[in-house]
């Protein structure tokens, strides 16, 4: 741990700093949550590659960075939106800038019945019950010293709330935009979303930067689906070629909700996300689909978690990669079926091409099982495009680069094609011709 | 689950374990402990060449600054390595012309254990070195093998008549600082098989030895060794009992094969140690370090086991593909029960070109036991168009069992192509309804279901060992499981 | 007489389904079980198979002189008792062959025959998938694994033909047949008929007792038998339905 202490001794200083900055509010119940996760942040030590969770993911870049707390004078420029923001959506929609919310640049006019969008920064200033009573409470500070990071430095981030029996008709569009400037800052966005019984929500979470600088997005999604609440979830990472990106996002499912999630990816320096799904009621239902493009020296580790703890419950999961240079993709997909979780369904599949020698993919789909009637299922493949394929559009006179082309978009479209809201679906679509374009002109 | 079934599946843990006499034969044995003069002493008494002993030292000392590894899906009290003998051997008889010099009780005790070495002898084409406690008793078939320029002996013998070749390949493939068990092993190992297969030469039959267990408060150390060299075809069968004692005993195989040029080695395990009573009690502790290197081109290793026995299997037979155009195969049948702990699999590792590994594991847990399969796949940065299938696949019987799979896909070339597939499932109360009412009792129906399900496995045993393995999980199951 | 039910109840997960059947058949014989859904019939069906979840509740059933309920499902097989499953069940890894040849070799043990050696074995094997013209490679594959539902309805009748049971209860082997499958089922089945055996035919609708022609017809309306007649019933229910004999249900016993 010693190793790492020029960082940790870095991030005690912003969490002084810090402290100074809040007023007043130093004496407030839920700064007294932060206080506690930097102390136990500061208990913790940094995983290393020994642990079984960060084997394949070797953290040490990040910890030879030091980060600093944001300024909050960044003024945006006139471009900086709309090159950023997602085209053609119609949504409530929150700005975050460095990690803060901007009012000005937000649209949550004409809110329908039912629905909270609140920024977590006011919440906090007016001590909301709500708020204390969910946060936190998913995602666990204990053994987890980015989640304890996070909560030490929480200052805002969305806080959505649906009351029972309320379908909210437009999603909630969530624009994470960095501005670093050339300047190492960190910057822990928290998101905390619960839906009531029958109610119905579509939230999307999108990172974006402005420029190539190096920065640490560590960032947390804490959501519950009470019974009967469908939510579907997306996450649009495009963060900086030189960021860190550390993410969690922990999900409560009660009885019978349902719960779509997608994430596209097209990485930073070194990304992690981790995802858990956990079914504390019958009859729930999980989705979990993702697709990475990643190259150059990008690192990219997904790690998913769902939890059969009760019976009745169906998941499926499919990831896929593309990864080209020398890049490096981590799949770890764990499906845990507990005793009493009869007639589960779990089903995980893990696809990845890699088009570079040099590009690495270490896949762990992992099975655990402790009830005997269930029904799970895991693939993982890696290789590359289909030759009989390429070979067929070749015979119908599409060249070799062209079938490449068709082949990785259709390879790639496959995950997209489940994200239910157009406008999202469209853009991830052209997240990947870009990419594959790109890669046209590369070579 | 219906009540019938819970009964069978509280039978099955009530099944008695065959092979649970104990030999009453006159033994030397260690005092417990180990030290470097236990090291010494176990060299003194085999009379061994001085490189070997150095060897085994510098083992030891290197075992002294390693822990022992908790990464694997198992759980047990620690064991006091300082309360284990390290040598048990029959007190020696004059020496051995023929297997008909064999002291008449250990004779017995083999036949007890279905190998009558002469049955086997005259009837079957399988020559037989039979491991009891830390030395082989017998090696049949001699002549006839040493006229194709065959060497199948033990392993004392082999360092005593072929000290070159022991000094030239022992540990290559396992080097004495690979890992715990097999690190303990180099330091202790007392005996085991050796089988160098010259040029050119196929083994027109089956090699077998058959380990026994007998002396309480013993652990088993033996190490075999195994040398296809250029366009040799060997294919070797490993047998393993042990009688039923409360407390846990430890087994710390180690196994090297080596194929060189066009050669081939099948090696193939039926391990059925003690695996404790139905509430857990006693067994054996099986951390085994089994490993082949496919050292020339166009050269296989494939490995097929069947796993009923231990308390503990800790095993992960693997081939390392270094030569062009090598092939490994890994076939396994894991079945465990009661309070059994299975943690096995494999390591296929790419390093030459155009290789490919192919895993077929079937898991069965039936009783408290759980069951992991643990692998790993690994293509090298330099292994252009590696292949590699996965199949595992869990079945589990009752619902106090737990099966895991941990497989390890890490690929490092885009010419790779790697697939694994991963399925569990249970034998359905209207499967065997079914079967019931053809007149098939709930025993028999879950016995052809669970042969149904290793077949894929049990065709690649010999046929002598398919037939043993199937009546194995018959004994495994009985009376449980129909 | 060879099968003779008195006053049977069965319930499932506390339910009662079959409050009180009767019916008594002799060699020989064929009896349809019809019904609306839901009635009974196939309960019966599994009852008289000895399957589990059932509870039974009342009543008993003698068959050959000895009481079957007491019997375990693979006795009561082995006794000569055969069921055609509605839903035949899939057993990867099994082959038809093995699972032929381990029940035949089982039955014979239990009535004190040697088992037939693997030619004999074969060659009765061949003769009696003539009777369904059931495909060679179907007996090679594991039991009903990805066989069509035609498939798999043959093959429980090319079942019954090598086991030779005594009493044979089909459930349903016609329904989703095509009619040309329809024919096959049938004529095989007609085949197997003799002065020896019976058998219980338990379906909806008249077309199979076309082929099979039905000694008694009964029909199983809530868990009761409300009528039986001879073959003309059959006719007459599929003309008129069911309705009619509801609502006179209370003039007749079965």
């Amino acid at each position: 741990m010693d190793k790492y202490k020029n960082i940790k001794e870095s991030f005690l200083n912003n969490f002084k700093d810090f402290e100074n900055s809040l007023n007043g509010e130093s004496k407030s119940d839920f700064h007294k949550i932060r206080k506690q996760a930097f102390n136990n942040f500061y208990e913790l030590d940094f995983p290393d590659r020994k642990n079984e969770e960060w084997r394949y993911t070797n953290i040490s870049p990040l910890l030879q960075q030091s980060f600093s707390i944001p300024n909050n004078n960044i003024k945006l420029d006139a471009t900086d939106l709309p090159n950023h923001i997602l085209k053609g959506i119609d949504a409530y929609v929150m700005i975050f800038v460095n990690g803060k919310f901007s009012a000005e640049h937000s649209h949550l006019e004409n809110i329908q019945k039912g629905i909270k969008i609140r920024c977590l920064a006011d919440c906090i200033k007016n001590n909301d019950k709500d708020l204390l009573q969910h946060f936190g409470k998913y995602a666990d500070c204990k053994n987890n010293i980015f989640t304890s990071l996070s909560t030490a430095f929480t200052t805002d981030g969305a806080f959505i709330t649906v009351d029972d029996n309320c379908v909210i008709e437009k999603p909630i569009y969530l624009l994470f935009l960095t501005k670093a400037g050339n300047v190492n800052i960190q910057t822990q966005p928290r998101n905390l979303i619960v839906a009531g019984k029958n109610s119905q929500l579509k939230v999307i979470e999108h990172f974006s930067s402005t420029d190539n600088s190096t920065y640490f997005t560590n960032t947390i999604t804490e959501i519950v689906a009470q019974e009967n609440a469908v939510i579907d979830h997306v996450k649009l990472q495009e963060e900086s070629i030189n960021a860190f990106h550390i993410a969690r996002m922990e999900v409560d499912q009660e009885r019978s909700s349902n719960f779509t999630s997608h994430l596209i990816s097209t990485g930073g320096k070194l990304s992690r996300n981790d995802l858990t799904s956990k079914f504390n009621g019958e009859g729930g239902e999980a989705m979990l689909n993702g697709l990475f493009l990643i190259e150059k020296d990008q690192l990219f580790d997904v790690h998913s978690f769902i939890d059969h703890a009760k019976p009745n419950c169906n998941s499926h999961e499919h990831y896929k990669g593309i990864l080209d240079d020398d890049s490096h993709g981590v799949f770890n997909g764990k499906i845990m079926v507990r005793k009493d979780a009869q007639k589960t369904n779990a089903f995980q599949e893990n696809n990845n091409i890699l088009l570079s020698t040099n590009s690495l993919i270490n896949t762990k789909p992992q099975l655990e099982i402790f009830a005997d009637d269930v029904k799970c299922s895991h693939g993982a493949t890696i290789g590359q495009l289909d030759n009989d394929a390429k070979f067929y559009l070749k015979s119908r006179g599409i060249g070799e680069e062209a079938s490449k082309e068709i082949l990785l978009h259709a390879f790639a479209s496959d995950v997209v094609n489940h994200i239910k809201i157009d406008a999202v679906k469209n853009y991830a679509e052209e997240i990947i011709t870009e990419r594959i374009n790109e890669r046209k002109k590369e070579s | 689950m219906s009540i019938t079934e819970q009964k069978k599946i509280e039978e099955i843990a009530n099944a008695d374990y065959k092979y649970g006499f104990v030999t009453d034969i006159d033994a030397i044995t260690l005092p417990k402990g180990l030290s470097e003069d236990i090291i010494i002493k176990i060299s003194e008494i085999k009379n061994e060449p001085k490189f070997l002993l150095e060897w085994r030292l510098k083992a030891f000392r290197h075992w002294q600054t390693m822990v022992e590894p908790d990464w694997a899906n198992i759980h047990y009290q620690k064991i006091d390595y300082q309360d284990i003998s390290y040598y048990s051997a029959p007190k020696e008889k004059p020496k051995l012309n023929s297997l008909d010099e064999v002291d008449p009780k250990l004779r017995e005790t083999f036949e007890k254990l279905g190998i009558s070495i002469d049955e086997q002898k005259r009837l079957s084409n399988v020559a037989v070195d039979a491991v009891f406690d830390s030395v082989s008793v017998a090696t049949s078939f001699k002549e006839t093998l040493s006229d194709l320029g065959i060497i199948f002996c033990s392993f004392s013998d082999a360092v005593k008549n072929h000290p070159d070749l022991i000094k030239k390949y022992l540990g290559t493939v396992v080097p004495y600082t690979d890992n715990f068990f097999a690190t303990l092993n180099s330091a202790v190992f007392s005996d085991g098989s050796f089988v160098y297969i010259p040029k050119g030469v196929r083994c027109p039959m089956e090699l077998s030895t058959y380990f026994r267990i007998n002396a309480a408060n013993t652990g088993q150390f033996e190490r075999t060794l195994i040398i296809a060299d250029e366009g040799a075809y060997v294919s070797y069968l490993e047998g393993c009992t042990a009688p039923r004692r409360d407390e846990n005993q430890l087994h710390a195989a180690v196994v090297e094969l080596i194929t060189l040029d066009n050669a081939e080695i099948k090696y193939s395990t039926v391990q059925n140690w003690y695996p404790g009573d139905k509430d857990g009690k006693g067994g054996i502790f099986n951390f085994v370090t089994k490993r082949g290197v496919a050292r020339g081109i166009n050269s296989k290793i494939s490995w097929t086991q069947v796993e009923t026995g231990s308390a503990i299997t800790w095993k992960y037979p693997s081939c390392i593909l270094q030569g062009d155009n090598s092939v490994g195969e890994f076939h396994s049948v894991a079945l465990t029960n009661n309070y059994q702990q299975a943690d096995t699999g494999t390591k296929m590792i790419h390093l030459g070109k155009n290789t490919s590994s192919t895993i077929i594991s079937k898991g069965i847990s039936a009783g408290k036991s759980n069951n992991s399969y643990r692998g790993l796949v690994k293509v090298t940065k330099k292994a252009d168009n590696a292949r590699n299938f996965s199949q595992c696949d869990s079945l589990l019987i009752g619902d106090k069992c737990g099966a895991h799979t941990f497989p390890y896909l890490d690929i490092n070339n885009s010419s790779a192509q790697v697939e694994h597939e991963a399925t569990t499932s249970k034998i359905g109360e209207d499967q065997i309804f079914y079967l019931n009412q053809r007149g098939i009792s709930t025993d028999d129906a879950i016995g052809l279901i669970v042969n149904g399900y290793c077949k894929e496995v049990f065709k690649k045993l010999p046929m002598e060992f398919a037939v043993e393995a199937q009546k194995l999980l018959g004994i495994s199951l009985e009376g449980s499981v129909g | 007489m060879l099968l003779e039910i008195k006053n049977l109840h069965a319930k499932v997960e506390g339910k009662e389904i079959l409050k009180g059947i009767n019916l008594n058949i002799n060699e020989g014989e064929v009896h349809a079980i019809m019904g609306p859904n839901g009635s009974g019939k196939s309960t019966l069906a599994q009852v008289l198979a000895g399957r589990e979840d059932y509870e039974i509740t009342e009543g008993e059933v003698i068959y050959n002189g000895k009481n079957l309920l007491e019997l375990s499902p693979e006795d009561r097989a082995r006794e000569g008792i055969f069921l055609a499953f509605q839903y035949p069940v899939e057993i990867p890894g099994v082959s038809n062959t093995n699972l032929l040849k381990t029940a035949m070799n089982e039955i014979r043990k239990y009535r004190g025959q040697e088992a037939l050696d693997a030619m004999e074995f074969l060659t009765l094997l061949k003769e009696k998938m003539k009777i369904v013209e059931l495909d060679q490679s179907l007996i090679n594959r594991s039991v009903n694994e990805g066989f069509s539902g035609g498939e798999k309805k043959k093959n429980e009748i090319f079942q019954m033909a090598v086991l030779e049971p005594q009493l044979s209860i089909l459930d349903e082997t016609d329904s989703g047949l095509d009619i040309d499958a329809l024919r096959i089922v049938a004529n095989g089945i007609t085949k197997l008929k003799s002065d020896k055996n019976a058998i219980i035919v338990v379906t909806h609708y008249q077309r199979l007792l076309n082929y099979i022609i039905p000694d008694f017809v009964h029909v199983l309306y809530k868990g009761q038998i409300i009528k039986s007649g001879g073959k003309d019933l059959a006719l007459e229910l599929e003309d008129k339905g069911y309705d009619w004999l509801k609502v006179d249900k209370f003039q007749v016993t079965g």
